[in-house]
């Protein structure tokens, strides 16, 4: 049995009369125990919201319309909010992109930690703290005994958001949500804070979804891949298969805007255009407008999931410019 | 965030902190050690004797040395009055605060936190409690109460009906400042790191968001004091706040008021003075804070 399995999840804002907004209109994700799955795309393509989604985190007024979250056999939409929150921050854990701001500035980092442990488990002061400082340790922050009475204004962003790692690794949980872990930081710290974290999932064994927008990253680090347009899942698979191949044109577009992958000295790619706000989606494919590929067929029904995409014009398999190519 | 070295070296660089903190410890430390300061305990009847009634500051002319600042009109001296007097204030001042705070942080964290009906359900009923002013509800309180009951029972109570009346009276001040500052910080990914941590509304709520939003609790807090302190004295004046074998300021303020006119200004004018000095000590102090913790007033040296 898959460790979660999300089917169908539509996320919406009513907007008085005018009906909803639908911010997630129908997401189906799977992910075995100990699998690395990486969410892609543009921002307000509805990667933070399905994280929230996940664990049934929707602010008000939003709220899941449809569909179903199935974590370890269990529906997290279905459980009173006192069942979940013994999954999250237990079972489920989650990094966020900026580690400035999801620190609680007046609290020392000692406390956040302690308080997170006697949240789910019964044990004493001390001994959360001996386990505090034992994740602390763990991701490699040093005198870690030391650093559990500093505010977190006096650490630094990487320490930082190391502290925040060890923070969701304190319940020892089964799947670990990454927002944008590294965003925020110095790019000489990116890729330590990302080893750090696929070397934890690794060793522990805990599956993890990292949201983010540098598909470089998403390469390195993760097995599966998805890839989201305007609150849609546009393409799914193993992350090698995408990345080698993409299928979606829009697959495609992010790939080529790489700048590892531009000709050096040529103007940089980027997709036409910008993503249509999800108040004012066009009809059909919402990605049409900007799609070299795009037809009546396209400005027409909204094509749907097969094979691990969604276009009804899928580029073939061979290789990410051989289609482009022959198009011109 | 301000630190405490910040803090302290801001503290000691303005003269009007320092001063109005020290007038303030002097006379807390006055209360606080009246009975052993004082040369007569006013409430002890045994020690008053009406001999000594009506006598000028020891200064002057028919003044004694035993009583610095004079006597009022049942023989007790106005300074050992004045020390006793400051203890009631404060304790007033202090108490009802207390009582605001913790009507008004628990409801207008409330308010701000869940929001919607409940949000403005609160407010509402904030503001309609602020449209009657606090003198006016105190009032009607007090008669009520004094009506009601004898007054030896009204002299025994007398004090918790008005750090219980003034409290409730002034909540939606905290209500209302607490809750605009949960709206600003409740959006913060600090308290969706909260929620995601697994921990209970109650716990972001008083755990997270609240320690985050103390700062303008902190400063209005002074300045309540200040505000409950002076509500009292006019109370006192108009002969609902404290009995006068029990006195506040302002009880002692009116008790001479009645002789000013027939020479004995001193019964008056001494505790007016303390109660004014004491109400612009802590204004000043509120008014410090209040620039010392605004980060738009900050200065770039903290």
């Amino acid at each position: 049995m898959a460790l979660l399995d999300v089917k169908n999840l539509h996320v919406a804002f009513p907007r008085g009369k005018k009906g909803d907004v639908e911010a997630l209109r129908g997401v189906d994700l799977t992910l075995e125990k100990g699998q690395r799955l990486g969410v892609v795309g543009e921002s307000g393509a509805g990667k933070s919201m399905l994280a929230f989604a996940i664990l049934n985190l929707i602010a008000d007024p939003g709220r899941v319309t449809q569909g179903s979250v199935t974590f370890d056999g269990q529906n997290l939409l279905e459980l009173s909010e006192r069942q979940i929150r013994r999954i999250r921050g237990n079972r489920i854990s989650m990094i966020f992109q900026d580690p400035m701001v999801t620190l609680n500035p007046v609290l020392t980092i000692g406390k956040q930690m302690i308080e997170t442990l006697k949240a789910h488990r019964s044990i004493s002061t001390r001994e959360a703290r001996r386990l505090s400082v034992e994740k602390l340790n763990l991701v490699a922050i040093p005198s870690a005994a030391s650093r559990m009475d500093s505010y977190p204004h006096e650490l630094s962003g990487g320490l930082r958001q190391r502290v925040v790692i060890a923070i969701a690794l304190l319940t020892d949980p089964e799947l670990i949500i990454a927002d944008e872990p590294t965003t925020a930081l110095d790019v000489t710290i990116q890729a330590e804070i990302m080893s750090l974290i696929l070397r934890l999932c690794r060793e522990n064994e805990v599956a993890l979804i990292l949201i983010t927008h540098d598909l470089g990253v998403v390469a390195e680090v993760t097995e599966r891949l998805m890839i989201m347009y305007a609150g849609k899942c546009v393409e799914t698979g193993r992350t090698r298969d995408i990345i080698d191949a993409p299928k979606h044109p829009y697959a495609v577009g992010l790939l080529k805007a790489l700048p590892q992958n531009s000709t050096k000295g040529a103007k940089l790619y980027q997709i036409p255009g910008s993503m249509p706000p999800i108040t004012n989606l066009p009809v059909g494919c919402p990605y049409h407008p900007r799609c070299e590929r795009a037809t009546d067929k396209c400005r027409a029904a909204i094509p749907p999931l097969a094979h691990g995409v969604a276009c009804f014009h899928p580029m073939h398999e061979n290789g990410p410019y051989g289609d482009m190519e022959a198009a011109q | 965030m301000i630190t405490w070295r910040g803090f302290l070296k801001r503290f000691l660089s303005d003269p009007v902190a320092i001063g109005s903190a020290a007038v303030l410890l002097v006379l807390i430390l006055m209360a606080v050690f009246a009975p052993l300061i004082a040369p007569q305990n006013p409430y002890d009847l045994l020690q008053l004797d009406i001999m000594n009634s009506d006598l000028p500051p020891a200064w002057r002319n028919g003044g004694d040395d035993q009583f610095w600042l004079g006597t009022d009109t049942q023989g007790r001296g106005v300074f050992s009055t004045i020390l006793y007097g400051t203890g009631i204030s404060l304790l007033i001042g202090i108490g009802a605060v207390l009582v605001q705070g913790i009507l008004g942080i628990t409801l207008g964290l409330w308010a701000g936190y869940k929001g919607g009906w409940v949000d403005s359900f609160l407010m509402r009923l904030a503001d309609i409690q602020m449209s009657l002013s606090t003198l006016m509800i105190a009032i009607i309180a007090l008669a009520l109460f004094q009506a009601a009951f004898d007054a030896n029972i009204y002299a025994d109570y007398a004090i918790f009906m008005l750090i219980l009346i003034i409290g409730m009276a002034e909540w939606p001040k905290f209500a209302r400042t607490v809750r605009s500052s949960v709206l600003g910080e409740k959006n913060k990914e600090y308290v969706d790191a909260a929620r995601v941590i697994g921990l209970p509304a109650r716990k972001v709520m008083w755990g997270h968001i609240l320690p985050n939003a103390m700062t303008p609790v902190l400063v209005i807090s002074t300045i309540q004091v200040a505000e409950a302190i002076m509500t009292e004295a006019a109370l006192s004046f108009l002969g609902l706040g404290m009995p006068t074998d029990k006195p506040s300021l302002g009880s002692l303020i009116r008790s001479g008021f009645e002789f000013i006119f027939s020479g004995s200004w001193w019964i008056t004018l001494y505790p007016a003075i303390v109660l004014v000095t004491l109400v612009l000590a802590l204004n000043l102090l509120g008014d410090w804070l209040r620039d010392v913790l605004n980060p738009k007033l900050r200065r770039g040296d903290d």
